[in-house]
Order: C-alpha cells, then structure tokens, then sequence
C-alpha cells in the first residue's frame, strides 16, 4: 500500500508537472480575484439567498484543503496545488461576500475548524490519495452545485459570475480527478 | 501469470463484493440499478452541500425518508423549511426537488431537477440510505 501511494504521488507529481501547474505559485491565485463585473450590488433580494448558501460552501472548501495541507499528508507539489486552489476559492468567498455587504446584509460565517473536521471527517484521512479523493468529490459537488443554482438566480451578471465560479471548480476537478487516475467520464454533461 | 488459485481468489472476490452490493441495496421496491445510478446523481448533484451521515451546508441524508422535516438535532434551518411541517416521503422528495423554492420559498436550497427520471433515482438512492418504510 505504501508502494502504491507512492507510486501514485510520483505519477501525480509527473502529471501535475506536466500540466505546468506547479510552475504557478500560490500568488497567482491573485490574479482571479476582483472581477469588475461584480461592482454593483444584486439586482434581486432572493439572489442573495443563493449566494449565501454559495458562501457557505466556499468556506467549507477553504477550510478543507487549508486543515488538509496543514495534515502533514501531502507532498510538496501537490500542496502547491493545494493552495493555489484554496486561492481560488478565496477569491470566489471574496466576491460573494462583497455582494452580500453591497446589499446590506451580513455574508454568512464560517464554521470553525472542529466543525469541518467532524463534517468533512479530516481526522480519517490517512493519506494524500484520500486527500486527493476527497477533494475531488468536493470539487464535483461544487461545480454542479453552481450549475444547479444558476436556474434560482435572476440577476444575469450574478448568474455569468455563478458560471465562471463553476469553471473554477470544474478545473479542480477535472485536475484532481486526473492525478488521482480516475477515469475521463464517458457520458456528456458531466457537471449540473 | 495467474494460477487457478489466484483465479479462484479473485472470482470470489468479485462475488463477495457484488454480494454485499446486492445485501446494501436490496429492499422491496428499489432495483439495484436504480440506486447505483442515484448513487452516481447524488455524487454529482448533491454532495456539493450534502452528506449522507454529516451536517453540512445542507443536513445529512442517512435517514432522511420518513424523517420529520427539519428536523436533525442541531441543524439550522430557515424559517421556510421550519414552516413547511410534515415527513418526507418519497412523493414529497419529488416535490420538493422539483423546485425547492415553490414548496418553500425563502428556504437555503436553490435547485429545481426537471427531469423526473433523475428524481426518481436520487430518491431510490435516498430510500437505500434510509430505514424501510
């Protein structure tokens, strides 16, 4: 079983280099942030439910891969990716929260860590191959999540930032899902 | 090279596993095909907020047919989804996955599953994680 985690981080670290990825420092995460569309508030009340509930799940996937690449079971390369995907969904809670502020609300908090290591069930991960795992059914959720909340949404500009999120999480996924050897889905509409 | 013993091994292996697979899913009413494709949905679908056995941006799910609505210890709901009453049956899951917004509106949920034959398979996989009832 070492061997085979072994072996699986060196194909993951061939992959991941040979995607380029690991050139990318954790700063680049920067370079998504902001977006100008996002300058004024939501349009609708009710679309503020939905970034709410968007929030929270952000939060959740930054508190994830954050306790995970403090675990100690990732190797170096993909701690870097680890962390550059963690900047991205800090920069997606940025925005939402920023939205939610615009239209005179409190965005939702965070739940502490305890709490996302008994949801999430950190304290059972034993490896960098569950690590991966894991991430990569959260980064599937998440992407269809987005997909599936564009329909609610009636702000147009709202639903293109839900969209362009949800590219994000399907990159992390499509990412994870390779170097974890996971096979290419055969079946169209993957995400939604 | 594989030996008849090795052979013998892995057959019963592969049968042990579909075995339990068929003890797991097997319930009057709920075709093993069925559950596995809602199992995949729910992969897809829901696990983004949802759980099975953990609270998360949504409750868990372990349970959830035949439970009270809004009701796991702990868990914050909205105001809508408190308002809403009664037990979730398999025909309410229809409903409310429909259009989680027209049977409550103002709930946390945001989502509205057109095509009722990925409902009726989220809800066999939702059945396969719940007590029979």
């Amino acid at each position: 079983m070492e061997m085979q985690d072994r072996s699986l981080a060196g194909n993951r670290r061939t992959f991941l280099q040979q995607a380029g990825v690991l050139t990318l420092g954790a700063g680049a995460a920067g370079l998504f942030a902001g977006r100008p569309a996002l300058a004024a508030a939501p349009k609708f009340r009710s679309d503020v439910g939905v970034i709410q509930t968007a929030l929270a799940l952000e939060h959740e996937g930054i508190a994830a891969y954050r306790i995970a690449g403090k675990s100690g079971l990732l190797s170096p390369g993909t701690l870097n990716v680890a962390l550059i995907f963690m900047g991205h969904h800090e920069a997606h809670r940025d925005s939402l929260a920023k939205l939610v502020m615009q239209a005179g609300m409190k965005p939702v908090e965070p739940k502490s860590d305890a709490q996302y290591v008994a949801d999430l069930k950190l304290g059972s991960l034993k490896s960098e191959k569950d690590v991966v795992s894991l991430a990569t059914t959260l980064e599937l959720g998440a992407a269809s999540a987005y997909i599936g909340q564009i329909n609610a949404i009636r702000d147009p500009k709202l639903a293109n930032l839900f969209a362009s999120i949800s590219a994000d999480e399907a990159t992390h996924w499509t990412t994870l899902n390779a170097a974890g050897g996971g096979p290419i889905p055969k079946t169209a509409y993957i995400f939604g | 090279m594989r030996t008849p013993l090795r052979w013998a091994l892995q057959l019963g292996g592969v049968a042990a596993a579909g075995l339990l697979a068929i003890t797991m899913f097997a319930r009057p009413g709920l075709a093993v095909d069925d559950v596995a494709a809602g199992q995949a949905l729910y992969q897809s679908k829901c696990t983004g907020c949802h759980s099975v056995d953990a609270d998360r941006i949504g409750p868990r799910h372990r349970d959830v047919i035949g439970r009270k609505v809004a009701s796991v210890p702990g868990f914050n709901y909205s105001p809508a989804l408190k308002k809403l009453g009664g037990v979730w049956t398999p025909a309410r899951l229809d409903q409310w996955l429909s259009g989680t917004q027209k049977m409550a509106p103002g709930s946390r949920m945001y989502i509205a599953i057109d095509d009722p034959t990925q409902r009726r398979l989220l809800i066999a996989y939702l059945r396969s994680v719940s007590k029979p009832h």
